[in-house]
């Protein structure tokens, strides 16, 4: 049976969640989504340090399925290009909150983003550190503008790892999610 | 030379590059989708403010957020600015952190350790 993203959905905002989105995204839904966050968050009373924390996460995470969601056609919603990505924020549990999020991606993809995510989960605090600003003062800049430093930042300012799954979709996609504590 | 002036928008900064006083001053979210787009012309106007630096360049950077692609843009208006310095110009980068901000404080020590120009952590109280 085909992946199905709203029951997808569904079952990932069962948690308690502060924010959680399925549409599509946007500059205007981004920017739209960020208001939405910081407002909730000072409601929360959230301190400075996590509330950037989670601000900054949720900017990078936005902004990686702005720019690295492929579009496949949908056979489960009459044949329409699936453009919906998934973001979800969850209330702070044990003083940490976690973003998720979810979209689809070409299969040819996957082993690459595998072995950046399984590489900086291996790194140490520092290697993780040094391996940013040796990118950062890399000149090449990917044509998407992140210069793949996106992941390495997620790493990098939650010292926390990337847990991930892949889930098949058809014979060319995989929807692909990404969870990350803060 | 023509000074910048741009006023800030939900995603980018509040940006003034005085080419008479040699203040250039970033200050806000720098958070925008495509920051090459934005951050281009400041960097063309830094090549071109190499040509005729004032004595004293002073660089303020008071940045709430900045996302990785703009990271990559600051680092090439600082190594503009680099260039500046290394012609035997004086320039300093004040590189402003709100107290408490320990991600904003790291991000300057990473430019400050890529990067041979003076530079100032700056801690701002809330």
């Amino acid at each position: 049976m085909s992946f199905d993203l709203s029951k997808w959905y569904n079952k990932h905002t069962e948690e308690k969640t502060l924010f959680s989105y399925l549409g599509e995204v946007t500059e205007e839904t981004i920017s739209n989504i960020l208001d939405k966050i910081e407002v909730l968050l000072s409601e929360e009373g959230e301190d400075t340090k996590l509330f950037k924390r989670v601000y900054y996460i949720s900017v990078e995470t936005l902004q990686n399925l702005f720019h690295h969601s492929d579009l496949p056609v949908s056979q489960n919603n009459g044949s329409v290009i699936e453009k919906n990505v998934v973001f979800i924020l969850s209330e702070k549990i044990s003083n940490r909150y976690h973003i998720t999020t979810g979209n689809f991606i070409k299969r040819s993809n996957i082993r690459v983003l595998k072995e950046r995510i399984d590489q900086l989960n291996f790194l140490s605090k520092d290697e993780v550190r040094i391996l940013y600003k040796l990118i950062l003062n890399n000149e090449e800049f990917s044509e998407k503008g992140g210069g793949g430093l996106g992941m390495i930042d997620l790493v990098k300012r939650t010292g926390n790892n990337l847990s991930y799954n892949f889930y098949n979709f058809d014979e060319e996609y995989i929807f692909f999610s990404l969870r990350i504590a803060i | 030379m023509e000074s910048i002036k741009i006023e800030r928008t939900r995603k980018t900064p509040d940006v003034v590059f005085n080419a008479e006083t040699g203040k250039i001053q970033i200050e806000g979210k720098s958070i925008p989708e495509n920051s090459i787009e934005f951050y281009k012309p400041l960097v063309d106007w830094l090549d071109e403010y190499s040509n005729n630096p004032v004595e004293n360049t002073e660089v303020n950077i008071k940045l709430e957020y900045f996302n990785t692609s703009s990271s990559k843009c600051i680092l090439d208006v600082f190594k503009k600015l680099e260039n500046i310095y290394k012609e035997d110009n004086n320039v300093i980068i004040n590189w402003y952190y709100e107290e408490d901000d320990e991600d904003m404080l790291e991000a300057g020590e990473d430019y400050q350790s890529i990067l041979k120009i003076p530079f100032k952590m700056i801690e701002m109280e809330e």
